[in-house]
């Protein structure tokens, strides 16, 4: 799907004051932060790409103020935290980085790997300079004299833009203005979900597939060529760079206490309209998207979220602090509302043989573990499931969760389980031979299975 | 090994299901329905050393280690 | 009575060598079930790997006898040198060269095995695929340097030893053939869990957690 614009004025979307408020900065952005905008004349944009006009970038932007030392204190005082779903304190990964000894290498994380999600790339569409200069300068955080772009191969693949093309015409356009101290190469990661898993990422820059290896030794120790690498999410360096022109106390001004700032999520209607726009962390989740009667459940958090009842997803906002008790994460930022005339059932099967067939085959209890669980939530979303196919999913979540090399059977593991609970009715109903769906087709989009080598390459 | 904090941790790329380390170990580690370790996170008190050390040396594709600490 | 100390050296020395071939026939057959974690009967699964070992330690006593005997056998010329320098013997130069390779490529495997946990897997694995040539080599040495195995009972068991290795050879290159590679297990899985006849049927094995696991050879269990 083509990331499409953004959406709801920055009021709908912000849960807090909008710029000009407590806390704001005179000529900061307020919210949308991360949209690319121009002040060129139409005729002069006709010929640009979207995000491609590095000059007005940096008119728009202006330079960062703050670099190297100055700017880690101002991250960490911003508490910026990893947009690529795991939420990790960007200013603890930095630091450990730098501390590492030996050349570093940083690496701008664009592949998303989740079917439902394209605010990634939408920000490396729109924003690919406010990216690049996030990579730029954590490299000159780290210390690092490499770097590199990672993002899904092109358009055919997923259905998104072509962004290796899109990302080397943003990278040549700098190369030529020469603001680029570190250099740059681009990686393609193959279309799998897996791929932008951290040690995967680390994998395949190295030359071999991305699968995710041991945590023995995590990239910030060893990564790429053996050597200490910071891994970021492409949306996280786009704060950076941001944060690197305005501040901490610009980023804090909206989002809550705890978890600040804003972030991209990618919203999917109960109409299967898709938008990616940009929220401030705590906003409510009704500011997101139509939460009407005909919304059957709300998925928060992508694949490896979890499932909220309407009436919780009415109430619920986005971040962590209110999130996890109800038993789902912000994660990346994917929220979606099924229709009521899908059965969530068949859905959440549909999803979990899709993860399962995501598995990257090298640690049992997740090869073996996941089809299981596919097969028994298959069976359960059929009318009359057989007796102990419930059961089963029980034992099964409880013996795959935490005992793989990646977090991969974990989030499985959760997103199964809100759905065993948010959908309990429709169990009972299928038990009774009836399913309360009128729709047959499926509305969760689902990779295509994988099943060669050159698959995960 | 000494270290009041060991614990065994095994590599789930390369442990292939051989079972051995159950076998030897089983106070720490008991095997799935696919033959796959569950192994406990409980530190290894010195009495069970020899064991873990056993298990480890037993295992065909070197994925189980004695990790100190933390 | 007739028997001189250099006969009763050659004797010594072919007969530790039949031995050490019949064990070293054993050693390989036991490492390749390891591979395919298969397990022999009545024995818990970690003696498959014990016996691997032992019985390769107890293959090198035998072997050392057999090469000092043969060193020290004035009958035969073969330096102490000519055990590890292949084709450096004046006595049946070609053949004891082979035993000699053969002899270096053990003396790599029992020395990078005890040494395993600090070479790492890589480096361990790809000195241990010698083995696979270090058989065959030790084979034709046996047949080369003496007529014993040539006729009669000790040719009979030559033959045996060879059909054990290779039809183990042959079974784990079948086996690992057949083994599903990384991006096929889950689908493979997946299709084993499926429910026959549209009538849901839970997995054959669930519930029972067990250690005691029949011969599979195949990567997904």
């Amino acid at each position: 799907m083509r990331p499409s614009s953004t959406s709801a004025p920055a009021s709908r979307a912000d849960g807090s004051p909008a710029a000009g408020g407590a806390g704001a900065v005179p000529g900061a952005p307020g919210l949308p932060r991360l949209r690319a905008t121009t002040n060129r004349a139409p005729a002069e944009t006709a010929t640009l790409e979207p995000g491609l006009d590095l000059v007005a970038h940096l008119r728009q932007h202006g330079r960062p103020r703050f670099r190297g030392a100055a700017l880690l204190d101002k991250v960490q005082t911003a508490g910026l935290t990893g947009r690529g779903g795991a939420a990790f304190p960007v200013a603890t990964k930095l630091a450990a980085v730098a501390a590492a000894s030996g050349n570093a290498v940083a690496v701008a994380n664009g592949a998303e790997g989740e079917p439902a999600s394209s605010k990634d790339a939408a920000v490396l569409w729109f924003s690919p300079h406010l990216v690049l200069d996030g990579l730029q300068l954590a490299a000159d955080v780290v210390g690092a004299d490499t770097a590199y772009v990672y993002v899904h191969a092109g358009s055919d693949t997923r259905g998104g833009p072509d962004l290796p093309w899109h990302l080397r015409a943003a990278l040549a356009q700098r190369e030529a203005a020469g603001i680029d101290r570190v250099p740059v190469e681009l990686v393609e990661a193959p279309p799998r979900f897996l791929a932008g898993e951290e040690t995967a990422l680390v994998s395949r820059i190295n030359g071999d597939a991305a699968r995710p290896t041991d945590k023995q030794y995590r990239p910030f120790q060893r990564g790429v060529g053996g050597r200490p690498t910071l891994v970021q999410n492409v949306e996280t360096l786009a704060h950076l760079a941001l944060i690197a022109r305005h501040g901490a106390t610009w980023f804090r001004s909206v989002g809550t206490r705890d978890e600040p700032g804003s972030m991209l999520c990618t919203v999917r209607e109960s109409d299967g309209h898709v938008r990616v726009l940009e929220a401030a962390l705590g906003a409510p989740l009704s500011f997101l998207l139509k939460l009407g009667d005909d919304v059957q459940a709300v998925l928060v958090g992508g694949y490896h979220g979890g499932w909220l009842s309407l009436t919780d997803a009415r109430r619920l906002a986005l971040c962590n602090a209110e999130l996890r008790p109800a038993g789902t994460i912000v994660g990346a930022g994917v929220v979606i509302a099924l229709p009521a005339a899908h059965c969530g059932l068949a859905e959440t099967a549909s999803v979990a043989r899709s993860l399962a067939l995501e598995s990257a085959g090298q640690c049992g209890p997740c090869f073996n573990g996941l089809p299981a669980i596919a097969a028994a939530l298959a069976e359960l979303a059929r009318p009359r499931p057989a007796g102990p196919a419930l059961a089963n999913l029980q034992r099964w979540a409880g013996l795959v969760a935490g005992r793989g090399a990646c977090h991969h059977p974990d989030g499985t593991v959760r997103f199964v389980a809100s759905a065993l609970r948010a959908f309990a009715a429709e169990i009972a109903e299928h038990a009774r031979g009836r399913c309360t769906a009128a729709r047959s087709g499926l509305f969760l989009p689902v990779t295509a299975p994988a099943v060669t080598e050159s698959d995960w390459r | 090994m000494r270290d009041a904090n060991a614990r065994l941790r095994v590599n789930r790329t390369h442990c292939t299901g051989h079972g051995a380390c159950a076998e030897l170990l089983p106070e720490r580690v008991e095997l799935d329905e696919w033959g796959y370790p569950i192994v406990s996170d409980t530190p290894l008190p010195a009495r069970l050393t020899r064991a873990a050390r056993q298990a480890v040396a037993a295992c065909p594709e070197l994925a189980l280690r004695v990790a100190g600490g933390s | 009575m007739g028997i001189t100390s250099s006969t009763a050296l050659w004797y010594a020395s072919r007969a530790t060598g039949v031995v050490a071939l019949v064990l070293l026939t054993v050693v390989v057959v036991l490492g390749i079930l390891v591979n395919r974690r298969g397990r022999l009967p009545r024995l818990p699964r970690f003696a498959t790997m014990s016996l691997h070992r032992s019985i390769s330690l107890l293959a090198v006593a035998f072997l050392a006898v057999h090469v000092l005997t043969a060193i020290a056998d004035p009958y035969v010329t073969i330096g102490i040198a000519a055990a590890v320098v292949p084709f450096s013997a004046a006595y049946k130069t070609f053949w004891i060269g082979l035993g000699a390779v053969s002899l270096d490529i053990m003396i790599a495997l029992i020395i990078t095995s005890l040494a395993r946990a600090r070479i790492g897997r890589r480096t361990w694995r790809a000195v241990h695929w010698l083995a696979y040539a270090c058989w065959p080599i030790a084979l034709v040495h046996s047949i080369g340097s003496s007529n014993d195995l040539r006729s009669g009972g000790l040719l009979a068991l030559a033959v045996l030893c060879t059909a054990a290795v290779a039809g183990a050879t042959g079974w784990r290159i079948v086996s690992a053939a057949a083994a599903p590679r990384p991006p096929e297990r889950a689908g493979r899985a997946l299709a084993k869990s499926r429910p026959r006849q549209g009538v849901g049927s839970p997995s054959r094995d669930a519930g029972r957690a067990t250690a005691d696991r029949p011969l599979t050879g195949a990567g997904v269990r």
